[in-house]
Order: structure tokens, then sequence, then C-alpha cells
């Protein structure tokens, strides 16, 4: 079947749909999600979303942009950064006025908490700079944005997985989806493609991610020649639930949560004097694992514990209510009686697909734009995290950039003809899924992904050796090689998971092999990617951005520099 | 330990009537529901199709049937159930089957649009945050929970004795409008609901509150609609 709209968006969490309902007001889009739109991994955020309106304490956008920029161990673009810490409070309004239920000061301002790594003053203590909907602000966030879509008959293709992007050229136009209640391929041709498709978390075996976070549209970029940026760094919450890697947000911290060891003592105390546990994220996962490797995990094992038990039940049960219930039923644990084990659990991509502020693809370090293509949310990288995201940032960058984006697509699409029909891409993808539903290969998915997660998270996680990233990468490349060889064991039409899996898969290890890379490329430590064999930043040689792009069918490395604007490069401490 | 689980099977391709299938599936007492199913698809039989996402009880995918009960697949573990390791499961009822697990939301979604499901209010917004108390949030702060599984308006009494029940979903979705304060259109909300196919459709049967994975008092937030109904009532009369 065949659509044609002025901009198809792939993704309906935040970004996708703040950009659907900016350039629904004078174009035809359509949204694609593989999931139903209020199934995007967006609603699982819980802490809040980061603004310096000052309701609670002074606070400046200045502040927000500097903490932004040490967060991301000066390695975030501070041109980019500037837009967002600047833009903040007027989409954190804009958001009050669409209806989001924002928890509210005495006075019934927006209330606001403390959260890591966001400070006063340029980093002399931890401000409230979070605004929240109790401990389930994407969710709150997400429906809203959902709702405002209905309102204005933004046209969804739910369950709609993505296949290729059409590229004609080098301009993007259009793309073939699979439809997974029928089986059907459907062409979309459009004026502009917006990535929005989230992060990757599940190629690491412990996750915070749903598993929808399979990387598609990062994937689906790269294959069609735009250049990742910046995928060695990737953020490992420090509090996920032992064992299941379930998040518990940072907001227990910020409302006065304390992470102890087995002898009871505030480790963060040694580690950040200034700040403690209200630490970034980088460091707090490599703290729990230096205890841990010191012998002072819980009971010898492999976690900490997160101790809530003296914020009383008024703070728990209205304002981090959600995370306790999710401590009863996963950890059997309840917050208010019990501290809560927690471990490192793979969390967030700060990187991404190379683009502007506007959301436009970039090609290379002379800012070439691939025409046609657009990225926001946290499969891009504008980059605004740098080597760390600093908590309640990724909720605001899919916010800012959505907007941004589908303004620069509204832009775009009054110059541009509708491209002409091109059916050879859904004729090439129809001999791909019937080669994969056909193929008498040897290899079952299921090993393949867990042999990926587990060396993943052996060899490539918090911390990282050249000899281990070596090592990795030699066996994702096996493991591509095995994956071509696979075959399904479903061969219908109708809801057919199994081939989902198989193209997910293929995705994700497209992915590894990258995140590998860059590890290995960058020899030194910097926010969380830390080299064991490297342990010091090295301004000198990689205060630059690492790219990957695939060309000639393999991938290649090269670099480009950081934007700095106001603020040098100095140690990082807090 | 072993667990048997006899899973409701239907494959419109092949089946003409829906059957039932049995597996067998070594699960630890901490194990999701959700994480043995997994183990059934990944180890057993990748035919097995089922919807499911963040698989910690916040996006809603996936609402079954276990042993008799609505449940969120990855809210409840092997654990909870007192049954000797014995799961029946099965698609949510009132909505059409498209494959095993997998349902039709597509009514659920319309009658919730059909709410206006988003905040109406016509005036100019001020350059900063309209201004609410705490309290008035705290009200309808309840309905912010849902996160639209659908477990509710699929095991109402009312919503299968009557297709056009909007539901109590939706209901509560109207709900959290009406008492949201930043709403101007709290009177024609009110107006249309007010019927047998709206807020009186619910006949206080509490089947929604009992299911609702996320501890929603449903039906006394549905009461607070028909309270302000009744007042409005007796003041206009």
């Amino acid at each position: 079947m065949e659509h044609r709209y002025d901009a198809v968006i792939i993704g309906a969490g935040l970004a996708g749909m703040r950009a659907a309902i900016e350039i629904g007001r004078e174009a035809d889009v359509a949204v694609l999600s593989k999931v139903f739109a209020t199934r995007s991994h967006s609603g699982a955020a819980q802490g809040g979303i980061g603004a310096a309106l000052a309701n609670e304490e002074d606070d400046n956008w200045e502040w927000h942009m500097f903490d932004t920029v040490k967060g991301s161990d000066y390695l975030g673009d501070q041109d980019a950064i500037e837009t967002m810490a600047k833009d903040a409070p007027r989409t954190i309004y804009e958001l009050e006025h669409m209806g989001v239920p924002f928890n509210r000061t005495p006075e019934g301002r927006i209330a606001q908490r403390a959260f890591g790594g966001h400070t006063s003053n340029f980093g002399k203590a931890p401000v409230k700079r979070a605004c929240f909907a109790a401990d389930r602000t994407g969710r709150v966030i997400l429906d809203t944005l959902w709702e405002q879509c209905l309102q204005r008959g933004i046209k969804f293709f739910d369950e709609f997985h993505v296949l290729s992007l059409i590229v004609d050229k080098g301009r993007c136009c259009g793309v073939v989806a699979y439809e997974l209640e029928t089986g059907a391929l459907h062409t979309f041709y459009s004026k502009a493609v917006l990535m929005a498709s989230g992060g990757a978390g599940k190629i690491f075996k412990t996750t915070s991610n749903a598993f929808a976070s399979t990387g598609d549209g990062m994937a689906l970029a790269y294959r069609a020649g735009a250049p990742l940026e910046d995928m060695e760094f990737v953020q490992f919450h420090p509090t996920g639930i032992y064992k299941l890697g379930i998040l518990i947000s940072e907001a227990a911290r910020g409302e006065g949560g304390i992470l102890r060891n087995s002898k009871g003592e505030r480790f963060m105390e040694r580690y950040a004097p200034v700040i403690k546990d209200l630490a970034p994220r980088d460091m707090i996962a490599r703290c729990i694992l230096e205890e841990v490797r010191a012998g002072r995990g819980i009971g010898g094992k492999d976690y900490v514990h997160l101790d809530l038990t003296h914020l009383g039940e008024a703070v728990i049960n209205s304002k981090l209510a959600e995370i306790n219930g999710f401590a009863r039923t996963y950890a059997g644990v309840d917050a208010l009686k019990a501290p809560i084990p927690v471990q490192p659990t793979c969390h967030y991509m700060m990187g991404g697909i190379a683009c502007d502020a506007d959301g436009r693809v970039i090609l290379d370090d002379h800012g070439t734009v691939f025409e046609g293509l657009f990225a926001a949310g946290e499969c891009a990288c504008v980059s605004v995290h740098g080597a760390n995201r600093l908590g309640c940032n990724s909720l605001l960058d899919t916010l800012v950039f959505g907007r941004r984006s589908g303004r620069q697509i509204r832009r775009c699409v009054q110059t541009v003809e509708l491209p002409p029909a091109s059916p050879e891409y859904a004729a090439k993808a129809a001999s791909r899924i019937s080669d994969l539903m056909n193929s008498k290969g040897t290899e079952s998915l299921v090993p393949i992904m867990g042999q990926m997660q587990a060396i993943m998270m052996d060899n490539v996680s918090v911390f990282r050796t050249g000899a281990g990233l070596g090592e990795a990468l030699e066996k994702i490349r096996e493991l591509q090689q095995r994956c071509r060889n696979i075959r399904l064991h479903d061969r219908g039409r109708c809801f057919n998971r199994n081939l989902l899996d198989a193209l997910e898969l293929e995705h994700m290890l497209d992915l590894a092999e990258v995140i590998a890379m860059g590890a290995l490329h960058r020899e030194e430590s910097r926010g969380a990617h830390f080299r064991e064999d490297f342990p010091a930043r090295n301004d000198e040689r990689f205060l630059s951005h690492t790219l990957v792009r695939f060309t000639g069918g393999t991938p290649q490395i090269f670099e480009k520099p950081v934007t700095i604007t106001r603020f040098q490069p100095k140690e990082r401490k807090y | 330990m072993q667990c048997t689980f006899i899973i409701y099977r239907f494959d419109p391709a092949v089946d003409t009537t829906s059957r039932y299938q049995e597996y067998t599936v070594a699960a630890e007492p901490t194990d999701k529901i959700l994480d043995c199913l997994n183990k059934i698809r990944w180890e057993q039989d990748p035919t097995l199709a089922y919807r499911y996402s963040c698989a910690h009880g916040i996006c809603g995918s996936d609402a079954l049937v276990i042993n008799s009960r609505v449940e969120l697949a990855c809210q409840k573990l092997v654990r909870d159930f007192k049954t000797a390791n014995n799961f029946v499961i099965e698609p949510l009822p009132f909505f059409k089957v498209i494959k095993d697990l997998v349902v039709d939301l597509k009514p659920f979604f319309d009658r919730h649009r059909s709410v206006r499901p988003y905040l109406i209010n016509d005036q100019a917004p001020p350059e900063r945050e309209r201004l609410q108390d705490s309290e008035t949030q705290q009200f309808f702060e309840p309905a912010l929970r849902c996160i639209l599984c659908a477990s509710c308006t699929a095991s109402c009494p009312i919503s299968r004795t009557n297709p056009d029940y909007v539901g109590p979903a939706a209901l509560l979705r109207a709900f959290r409008y009406i008492f949201d304060s930043r709403d101007a259109a709290t009177d024609d909300r009110l107006e249309e609901i007010d019927s047998e196919n709206g807020i009186w459709g619910c006949k206080t049967m509490w089947w929604c509150t009992d299911v609702c994975p996320k501890g929603i008092p449903i039906t006394k937030c549905l009461a607070q609609i028909k309270r302000v109904l009744k007042k409005k009532e007796k003041a206009d009369s």
C-alpha cells in the first residue's frame, strides 16, 4: 500500500509527538510507531524535567548550561546546550498550558526538586531545578502530548515497524514499513522523515529500557549513510533494582535518599564531598562498582543499598509512590521500612544520529546536510549530553529539539515537492522479508541475542579495557555473521514477533559494533566512557566527537571538533 | 521449579476456533509471568503472540487474564499465585482477538477519544504557568496513574452487555479533566456524559476498581462525577 505525507515521523515518544504537533499545524504528518503511541518508552521517565524556573530557589539558565556542560565532561556542544537551557522554561510553561499536571508549590506554582549534577552558582550547592509530576513525569507528558495529537487529528500508524529508508540521489524521500497486524508492506513517500525512535538499551544484558528500545532508527539511518556520533557514551543509571535493572529514579536521592555499602556507610561522601549522593550518574555508577570491587557490596555481592527509610510516609507516598510500588512488587521491599537493593543498569545512549540544533542530519565534519532526513530525542546526537547526560535533561532534550525539528520540517516541506514513486524500495523490502521467512539457516536468534547482551555487559559497560573491547568487537562481528544465517520459526503474517525480533537483532548488532568501535578508538576516560588502561581525560587528543559512518560496506571512524563557547574544559570535581 | 502454562491460542490464518496449548516452563518464584511467556516464546514456541514493552507496569501493553483475573503480566510474579504453579493465560475479555493473546483495542481508544481527552481552554495562557493548588490536583491525581491498559473496561460487566457504554477508562479520563481547574469545558463535558451510555452506565459494580493494576479507585472517581451532576440537577430545578 502507498501513502503520501508531507512529513513522516518514526517513533511516537515525546520527541516524535512534539514534532508532530509542530508540523501538524500546517502540513500533513504521519507518525509511525512499532508500539501503540502511549506504550512508548518516554513514559517510563520518572523523576522530572529540568528548567531554571527559580520557583523554589534562585536559579538561572546559565547555571543550568554550566551544569550540563560540566556533566557532559566538556564534550557537549555548548551552542546547543545554551539553546536547550535557555528554551527550558518556555518548554515547561508550554507543557503546563497543554495540561501536564505538574506538582505544585504552596503558592500554586510548578514545584521543583533537586537532581544529580544540577547546582546553583556554578557548582556550589545542589539546586531544585527538576519540574515533576510525582514519579511519573514522563508518563503524564506522554499522555498529554498524545491527547494533543488526538485533538489536532494527527494520523498515527501504530504497530508499524520501519524496514528501510527511501534514499534517492542523497535525499531521504520516505520509508518502507511493515504492518505487524497483517504483515502488509506500506510505502510512505514524504518530503521529510524524522527519526524519533528512542534508545537501544536492549543491547545490554541489564537495562532499565523497554523491550522496544532496540535502536531501530539509529541503525536505519546508519545503514542509509548517516553517521552515528559519540556512540561509545552509554549511560548506566546507578540505581536499577538488583538483578532486574528496573529504574529507581534519581528523584529518590533528590528527595534525600542515601546510598550505603555493606558497612552502612554513606560512601558517596568520600567520592563527591560537596554534592554526595547527587553526583552525576557516571560517577555514582563507577563508585558503586568500586565499592563492590573493594568487597563492600551487600553480602559480598554486586549491589548496594538505596536507603529511603528516613524520608517518611508523606514524601514517599506523594512524590515517590510509583517507585515504592516497583520496590514492593519486584524486590519484595517496602522502601518505607527497608533499603532497596540497587546496581547500575544500562539506561541511555548519549550518542546517536549526528544532527544540528534544528534536527537536520549532518553527514560530515563540514556540516553537509542529509537532505530530507531529521532526528530528535534519544536517537539523535545534537550533542547536548556529551559524555554523560544529567538526569532531567533527556525529557527536556526531546521536547526542545522535537519542537525545533518540527519547525524546521514545517519550513522545509513548503519548498520541496513530493518525491516521485519508487516502487523498487518496497520490492527490495519484500524480498528481504521473504528471504528471512524462508531462510533455511541453521542459527537461532535467541542465543545470538543473549551472547550480544552478555559480551556488551561484560566488556563494554561501566569499566572498559582495550583488550576487553577488542574481544567484544571480534565477538560482535562473529555474531553479525551468524545472524545472516538465522532461521525463523514463525512464518505467519499476523503478529509475527519472531520476524520483528530478527529485524531488531540486526539493528542492535550494528549498533553494538559501533559502540565497541568508538570505545576502542577513544583511548581516554571521559564521562560515562571509562578506560581502565587510560584512566585520565585527554583533552589534547580526544576533545572531539567520534563519528562512525557506514561507507562501502564497512564502518569508518572520523572525528569532529567540539563547540566550546562559554566554559573552557576544567577538571571535573563535585 | 516447573510451572505449567495453559495458554489460549488462536491464529486467524489456520484456526477456525480458539484452542488451548500447554507448556512447561522452568521458572523462579520471583520471575514475572511475562518472563515465563518470554521463555516459552524464545525457547519453545516463537509463534506465540502477545504484547509487551516496558516490563514494569508503566506502558500498559500486557494486560491479560491470568488464572481468571485480569492482571498485567509484567506486574505479577510466579510467587504471587497460590495455584500450585499452574497458570491459565487468556487474552483480555470483551475485545476481539487478533492472534493468541493480542486483542483489537481500537474500540477502546475510540471511546477514549469520545470524551475529548485533552485540556480545553480557549483563553490565552499567561506568560508563565497557570496557578493551581495542590489540593485541587490531589483530587484528580488518582486518574493520572492510568496507563490505558484497558483492564477496567475489559472487566466491566456493563461494557459486556451494553456495547455503546463508554466504559470506566474513558470516564476516568473525563473525570481527570472535569476536576482540573485549568479546564474550561466542565459543563460541556458533564453534559456529554450525562446519559446511560455515559456516566449513568456505571452501576457501581466495583469490578474496574478491583482489577486496576495501578490501584486507582475508579468507581469512587466516577461517583464524584455523578455527585456533581446530581447537585447540578438539584440546583437547576
